[in-house]
């Protein structure tokens, strides 16, 4: 069959036309497409490049090493730790529940760390490592290693975390670190990004938490790379940031540990300071815990018993409570009536066992009385007659005024927690807190450390330095940071009347060296180290009763200050034993062998002490020996 | 009917055949190639596996395979027209029972070395049966109801197969192709006004239909199709695709971030990246430049098909060239509205360039049925 040529000719001629209709619609179409691929790379170019780099950079902190902590040799008692976490990368592990039942017969899994980790693990994009186990033992993470083939997915990893080596030791003082809760970020203004990491770890209490901003250091940043489901590709910068300053503590950690071991079960507390610049060399509190135990959080059943304690473990006694200071504020009452001249120190006063005022018997502890009393016989002997009828002469202005200059009733500035101001009062104090008038009886009793006055264990220790040398020494307990010197505590001339420091000065020696001193049985034999002191009994209850007779929370408190030695003093030290019963009995021994141990640098020579008391001594040196160095029992294990 | 009923004058034969190749056609089929061979190099971070080798590989077979069917005379092909449709009715027919099933939807033979997507074969198929029914009937009869009817019916049959499996995007491609070669072939305006219309019904009924009993589209379609309306309704979700091509895209700027540079590829911001999405890459990475270059190749490829298309003097070779292009333009210009979104996300490659073997060889053969008509097509006087 032949087409007609027209025909087919009109065929082609119709082909062509379409063809081109065609053709022509498909090149306006890539027009439209470049067009659309100008504006999209072209017009909107900035706004795409800004997206596509969000996409893919993220910004990351990385946190600084905290600034560690030592003694004044250098001895550390805050340090930072590699520790061990047994984590697992979810994506890596083929059957996740299958592994941790493996790894839980391999090592001892936390029930309440599980159940959170395979939270995170729901939650959390697979290929972020989920912590199983914290703070591992090394023997943990070796089992772990050596069966990686068993555990897919599961690898140790180590990182940094806060270890206290001293243990309870410093305690008190240094404090502890732990995670940040939103109670605390709430209370800080503008915080550190930091401080967003979760379970990030900072200051709780103590130097840590109150030098937290030194210790802390400077979070550094790393720009990283991540793809689409944010798994770190690579790291384009890296900032380092800056770690936190190390500290330099005054405090020894020798003498630290021996005080905590001398006071044993009691609950009590020492400080020991440095005289001539105001160092505080040992300030302890018993009983004491361990601080490692906060670092990671606390059991509940361990913090319960700290809470529940009745010898309250967990306050910092030394600064933060504030005891009446009985006998030992009599100083403060002698030296205000000298400088106001009222008083003159051979003067005497009769004391019959009791003095009425205003129709009320104020009774002396020694119910026979004392007779006549000189202001050193009184010191020596505590007589509170003296100190009543020395109270009605002098006014409790001028006592509080003393006090104040001995540092009563002002709060020292120490990084420590909840430093104590102590009391002094005042009429205008007891008009405004009391809503009552001061009555003399008030100015008597507060002449003798009780009624209204107050005072801490590190007052009381500064305020034995200020008589012992004349100069307002305050108390310094960070040494250096990051090497720096810090400023010393040695302080100004009060411009105290010599004349009067050095009869406030021959009472309190007599204390500890007269034989009829309160403190005599405490004395030091040792000729270049004799220490003056003064004892102090502060009363729980308002009658006197044999302290041998009442339970142990209604007995006395007993206190001890001194500072030697006499001649050249180089420390005063503060003793308050709660509930201790008298400061002769209970609180001078302690006194006395933690001047020796400090003085000494060391365990004191036996004949430091009088002779016929050596035997003791030398069984509780022993003793003492022995806890601090315990035998090694067999295998301890890794601490 | 045979060659002989045109007005012969000489025909090339033995090595002329070979010099009367199209060759800038080839050359710019070769350029597209290895841009793609560039582009799967650099989404593999630089690297010859897993992509670009075996690109290259499947690449040198489809060059041969155009070159052998390049040589065969045009006609052979057209008696073959109807056989190869029948050929792909029955590998459509053999992944509804049998197919591999990926993305959900049955579209590929396993055949070991490769796997073959039947659609891509029917798409051909379709245009070869159709040139060579216009090239049969009589010029008179082409506009007559029932001549209308009887390539329509053809053009359903691979449409509603490839619909079942369920590939909306190639069941309209199928439609496209087979509707531009009947209306190169001269069917009459009318018939395309009322496909027209009745496509726009069509469409409303479609988005009637959701959620009722007699739906017409799977959901995961009509999410796409939401999608595409309003990306930024699920950045996260479904339109991810469609928002973090537009970000690679328009990161490209001018010149683009350098080769190997772009972040949102290397980053596996973009899924599919080695496939589909390929442009994106080339976007980011050699910028608006890059881009335009290469749809100024495919632009050659349609002109110089075309082009080729009149000078034929034959109407199965004309009709086969205009729907084979017709064919290419689709697959780029699809492709291409997806990554910027202006077209729902439905998975058409980008010819020649994304990864994906079926794809290339059919269209390189496609490209061998173009030379050969080029080559076999009478010239001068004898």
């Amino acid at each position: 069959m032949r087409r007609p040529e027209k025909e087919i000719e009109t065929s082609f001629k119709k082909i062509s036309r379409r063809g081109m209709l065609i053709g022509a619609g498909q090149v306006a179409f890539a027009g439209v497409l470049a067009g659309r691929m100008r504006y999209l790379q072209v017009e909107e170019a900035d706004k795409y490049r800004l997206l596509a780099e969000e996409n893919r950079i993220n910004i990351r902190l990385i946190a600084p090493a905290r600034g560690q902590i030592f003694d004044r040799d250098g001895t550390p008692i805050a340090l930072n730790e590699p520790s061990y976490r047994i984590v697992i990368v979810p994506e890596d592990s083929d059957d996740i529940h299958a592994t941790i039942a493996r790894l839980s017969t391999l090592i001892e899994l936390d029930a309440d760390d599980l159940n959170r980790a395979l939270i995170e693990i729901e939650r959390s994009p697979p290929f972020l490592p989920i912590t199983l186990a914290d703070r591992v033992k090394w023997d943990a993470v070796a089992k772990v290693a050596a069966n990686s083939l068993a555990l897919p997915g599961v690898t140790p990893d180590v990182g940094l975390s806060r270890r206290y080596p001293t243990g309870a030791s410093f305690a008190h003082v240094v404090g502890y670190v732990g995670p940040i809760s939103d109670y605390d970020l709430e209370r800080i203004e503008d915080p550190d990004q930091l401080l967003r990491i979760p379970r990030f770890q900072i200051g709780k209490v103590g130097i840590e938490s109150k030098l937290e901003d030194t210790l802390r250091g400077k979070a550094g940043t790393k720009s990283v790379e991540v793809n689409a489901v944010g798994r770190v590709m690579r790291e384009l910068e890296r900032r380092e940031g800056d770690s936190g300053a190390d500290l330099q503590l005054t405090l020894d950690h020798k003498l630290q540990s021996y005080i905590r071991t001398r006071l044993g079960n009691e609950s009590a507390s020492v400080v020991v300071m440095d005289v001539e610049n105001g160092d505080i060399r040992a300030i302890v509190s018993t009983p004491d815990f361990d601080p490692n135990l906060f670092v990671r959080g606390i059991s509940v059943a361990n913090y319960a018993n700290l809470r529940d304690n009745d010898k309250r473990p967990l306050a910092s006694k030394a600064v933060q409570d504030a005891y009446p200071p009985g006998s030992t504020f009599k100083m403060v009452a002698a030296l205000a009536g000298l400088e106001s001249g009222i008083v003159d120190p051979n003067e005497t006063t009769y004391c019959p066992g009791y003095l009425e005022i205003s129709d009320r018997k104020f009774t002396c502890w020694k119910k026979v009385g004392h007779g006549s009393m000189d202001l050193t016989d009184s010191l020596r002997e505590s007589c509170d007659v003296y100190y009543y009828d020395l109270a009605l002469k002098v006014g409790i202005e001028n006592i509080a005024d003393m006090a104040r200059r001995l540092g009563l009733g002002e709060k020292h500035d120490v990084p420590m927690s909840a430093v104590s101001s102590g009391l002094t009062p005042t009429k205008e104090w007891k008009l405004i807190y009391r809503d009552a008038e001061w009555v003399i009886g008030d100015s008597a009793n507060a002449a003798i450390g009780q009624g209204y006055v107050l005072a801490s264990p590190l007052q009381l220790a500064v305020m034995t330095a200020r008589l012992a040398t004349g100069r307002a020494v305050s108390p310094r307990l960070i040494k250096r940071i990051d090497g720096e010197e810090q400023p010393s505590g040695a302080g100004e001339d009060m411009g105290i009347a010599p004349e009067n420091l050095r009869e406030i000065r021959r009472g309190m020696f007599a204390v500890s060296n007269h034989r009829k001193g309160t403190a005599y049985s405490s004395r030091i034999a040792a000729e270049d180290f004799r220490m003056a002191g003064k004892t102090g009994t502060a009363q729980v209850r308002s009658s006197i009763v044999n302290n041998a007779e009442v339970p142990w929370e209604q007995r006395d408190h007993a206190l001890f200050v001194d500072f030697a030695p006499f001649d050249n003093p180089k420390y005063a030290i503060a003793v308050v034993v709660e509930h201790g019963g008298g400061g002769s009995s209970t609180a001078a021994p302690i006194a006395r062998d933690v001047t020796l141990q400090a003085l000494y640098d060391g365990t004191p020579p036996l004949d430091a002490y009088p002779e016929k008391d050596r035997f003791i001594i030398k069984e509780r040196q022993d003793s003492i020996e022995r806890q601090q160095n315990p035998l090694p029992v067999g295998d301890r294990g890794q601490a | 009917m045979s060659y002989l009923e045109y007005r012969v004058q000489s025909v090339s034969t033995g090595w002329r055949k070979i010099l009367n190749l199209h060759w800038p056609l080839i050359l710019v089929l070769m350029a597209i190639s290895g841009i793609g061979f560039l582009m799967l190099f650099s989404v593999a971070g630089g690297s010859f596996t897993p992509w670009a080798q075996t690109q290259m590989e499947r690449f040198a077979l489809g060059i041969v395979l155009m070159f052998i069917i390049a040589m065969v005379p045009i006609w052979f092909w057209r008696n073959m027209s109807v056989l190869a449709f029948l050929f792909s009715l029955a590998l459509l027919l053999f992944v509804e029972f049998y197919g591999d099933t990926r993305m959900g939807a049955q579209r590929w033979i396993d055949l070991g070395f490769m796997r073959l997507q039947p659609s891509e074969v029917a798409k051909i198929a379709l245009v070869m049966v159709l040139a060579s029914f216009y090239d049969a009937i009589p010029v008179r009869n082409i506009s007559r109801p029932f001549w209308v009817a009887v390539p329509v019916v053809i053009t359903l049959i691979p449409t509603f197969m490839v619909l079942r499996q369920p590939d909306l995007g190639t069941a309209l491609l199928l439609l496209i192709t087979g509707g531009t070669v009947m209306f190169a072939a001269g069917v009459h305006w009318a018939y395309f006004a009322s496909v027209i219309a009745a496509g726009a019904g069509t469409v409303f009924a479609v988005f009637q239909s959701r959620g009722e009993s007699w739906q017409l589209l799977q959901n995961y379609q009509y999410r796409r199709i939401d999608t595409f309306l309003d990306p930024a309704s699920d950045p996260l979700g479904a339109g991810y695709h469609i928002t973090q091509s537009k970000i690679a895209l328009g990161s490209g700027g001018w010149t683009g971030r350098g080769f190997m540079q772009g972040t949102q590829t290397r980053l596996n911001f973009l899924p599919e990246k080695h496939t589909d999405f390929i442009f994106t890459t080339l976007a980011e990475e050699f910028g608006f430049l890059g881009g335009s270059a290469l749809l100024l190749l495919y632009v050659l490829v349609i002109v110089f098909s075309l082009f080729a298309a009149m000078r034929m003097k034959d109407r199965y070779s004309s009709l086969l060239v205009i729907g084979i292009s017709m064919t290419f333009f689709l697959f780029f210009a699809i492709n291409m509205s997806m990554v910027m979104g202006m077209a729902p996300v439905v998975g058409v490659p980008l010819p020649l360039v994304s990864y994906g073997g079926s794809a290339m060889l059919v269209i390189l053969s496609a490209f061998g049925l173009i030379q050969s008509a080029h080559v076999h097509r009478p010239r001068g006087n004898p």
